[in-house]
Order: C-alpha cells, then sequence, then structure tokens
C-alpha cells in the first residue's frame, strides 16, 4: 500500500508534525549556519524544542535580531509548536564558549 | 532578609495590578466583537485589535503579556519571567499583566503584533524587549537590571529596605 507522506511523518496524532530533523535542515538551509543543534525537550510530542544556532549572518545582531531571524526562517513550524528556545552564536562567540568551557 | 521573602512579597505585589488590568480587557475600548469574527478573519491583525494592543502596551510602562496571571502563571516561561521581574523589584505601580488565556484575539494578535511568535513578551515604556529566553539572559548578564533602572521602573530603594 502506498504510504502517504502526511500520515507517514505523523504516528502520534497530536503530534505538531515538528522534528528536529526538519528544524536543523530549514536552519541551514536559509542561514547557512554553520552549526546546528536541535534538542527535542517535549517528550514525544513535538512541541518543545531547545536549538543551539552557530551562523555567519549573527554578526553584529543584537539577541532579539538573531531571534528575529531564525523565527523568521521557521514562521510556520513555530506557529505548531509551544516552546522555542533559540540560542545563536557567532562561528567566533562559539569557538570562545568552547574554549572557555 | 532571605532572597525568597523578598521575591515573594515583591511576586505578590506584582500580583496587584493583573485584577486591575482583567476589569480593563473587559472595558468597552476592548471590542466584544472580537470573539464573533470568523477564523479566517481573525488570523489577520485587524485594526482594532491593533488599536487595542497599542492601548494596551501603555497601559504601564512595563506590560508583560503572558498565559495565565502572575499569581498562577499556566506556563513555565511565564513563570519565569514573571519571577524575574519580581527580583529585578519591578514597581507593581508601573507594571501590568495581560493573560492572553483570556482573549483568543489577543493571543493571536499579540504575536502580529511584534512579529513574535512566542508567549510571553516583555513590552518597556511600549517598546518589545523580548521573549522569555531574551529576558533570563538579560537577567542573567545585567542588562535588565540596568534598563529597568535607566527607564524608572523599579521600587525606589529606600521603600524597599523598610
Amino acid at each position: 500500500m502506498p504510504s502517504d507522506p502526511s500520515s507517514a511523518a505523523d504516528p502520534a496524532t497530536n503530534h505538531s508534525g515538528v522534528t528536529a530533523e526538519s528544524l536543523a535542515q530549514k536552519l541551514k538551509e536559509t542561514l547557512g549556519a554553520s552549526l546546528v543543534e536541535i534538542k527535542d525537550m517535549s517528550g514525544g510530542c513535538g512541541q518543545m524544542f531547545e536549538a543551539t544556532i552557530v551562523s555567519e549572518q549573527f554578526t553584529k545582531k543584537t539577541t532579539l535580531a538573531r531571534h528575529r531571524l531564525v523565527n523568521s526562517a521557521l514562521k510556520e513550524e513555530i506557529a505548531a509548536i509551544h516552546a522555542w528556545t533559540p540560542k545563536c552564536f557567532t562561528p567566533e562567540q562559539w569557538e570562545k564558549r568552547n574554549q572557555s568551557s | 532578609m532571605s532572597a525568597i521573602s523578598i521575591f515573594s512579597s515583591a511576586l505578590r505585589q506584582t500580583a496587584r495590578p493583573t485584577r486591575l488590568l482583567t476589569s480593563q480587557l473587559s472595558r468597552p475600548t476592548w471590542t466584544p466583537s472580537f470573539s464573533r469574527l470568523a477564523p479566517l478573519q481573525a488570523r489577520l491583525l485587524s485594526d482594532s485589535t491593533k488599536q487595542a494592543i497599542n492601548q494596551a502596551v501603555a497601559t504601564s510602562p512595563v506590560v508583560l503579556f503572558m498565559k495565565g496571571t502572575p499569581e498562577a502563571p499556566q506556563c513555565g516561561y511565564s513563570r519565569a519571567s514573571i519571577q524575574i521581574l519580581g527580583l529585578q523589584g519591578v514597581d507593581p505601580a508601573k507594571f501590568t499583566a495581560f493573560n492572553v488565556l483570556e482573549d483568543e484575539e489577543l493571543r493571536q494578535g499579540i504575536k502580529e503584533y511584534t512579529n513574535w511568535p512566542t508567549i510571553p513578551q516583555l513590552y518597556l515604556e511600549k517598546e518589545f524587549v523580548g521573549g522569555a529566553d531574551i529576558v533570563m539572559s538579560m537577567h542573567q548578564d545585567g542588562s535588565l537590571a540596568q534598563l529597568l533602572e535607566e527607564k524608572k521602573v523599579l521600587v525606589p530603594a529606600e521603600e524597599e529596605s523598610k
């Protein structure tokens, strides 16, 4: 039987349809992110994600502007989920952070 | 005096204006026709919604749109945001919280108003500051305290020490 893509991507009936993989893929494409780490904190329902994003495009932008950039890239996805926590770093910031920790 | 007791008294204080605000929401300025809009229309930020939100953000110098009330937040992020405002010592007289769960039109409208997809949302003198993560990181790096101090929205120091 041919599989219906919409039902295949939606195993639980109340799943948001958003996955960590789909979010990461889109961020890499639209923001040219060199690193995207997404944690699904929802425990299965796909409603709560925490993201670490490293992109050249964050350079010289405030936290608010960085979040806006990410949020506009993921407009539809974020509308479908409950909680979204992006953490945005430039490549330099990310390197510094990794050295210090 | 322990941090906990400062915090809980601040929280109780911040709770006060919310009741005020529930009544504000049901004032005629907040058009009652909202709930009668068709779902499709409701998705677009109508002029009346925009106007109502303009008024809402101007209610106090510090305005928080949250899920639930300061006494009973209904989302961890709203809870964290209200706790931070309490810890910072925001003057309850200069603070208003709006419960977006009481009004679906407000809940959707506020997201479009700032083009910010999540709640809570903090406004300072009508200007959008950020959501929970931004408020949290500004609280940690001290920039929130500085901003609140600049805008003179904190409880005066001599009053607090009484």
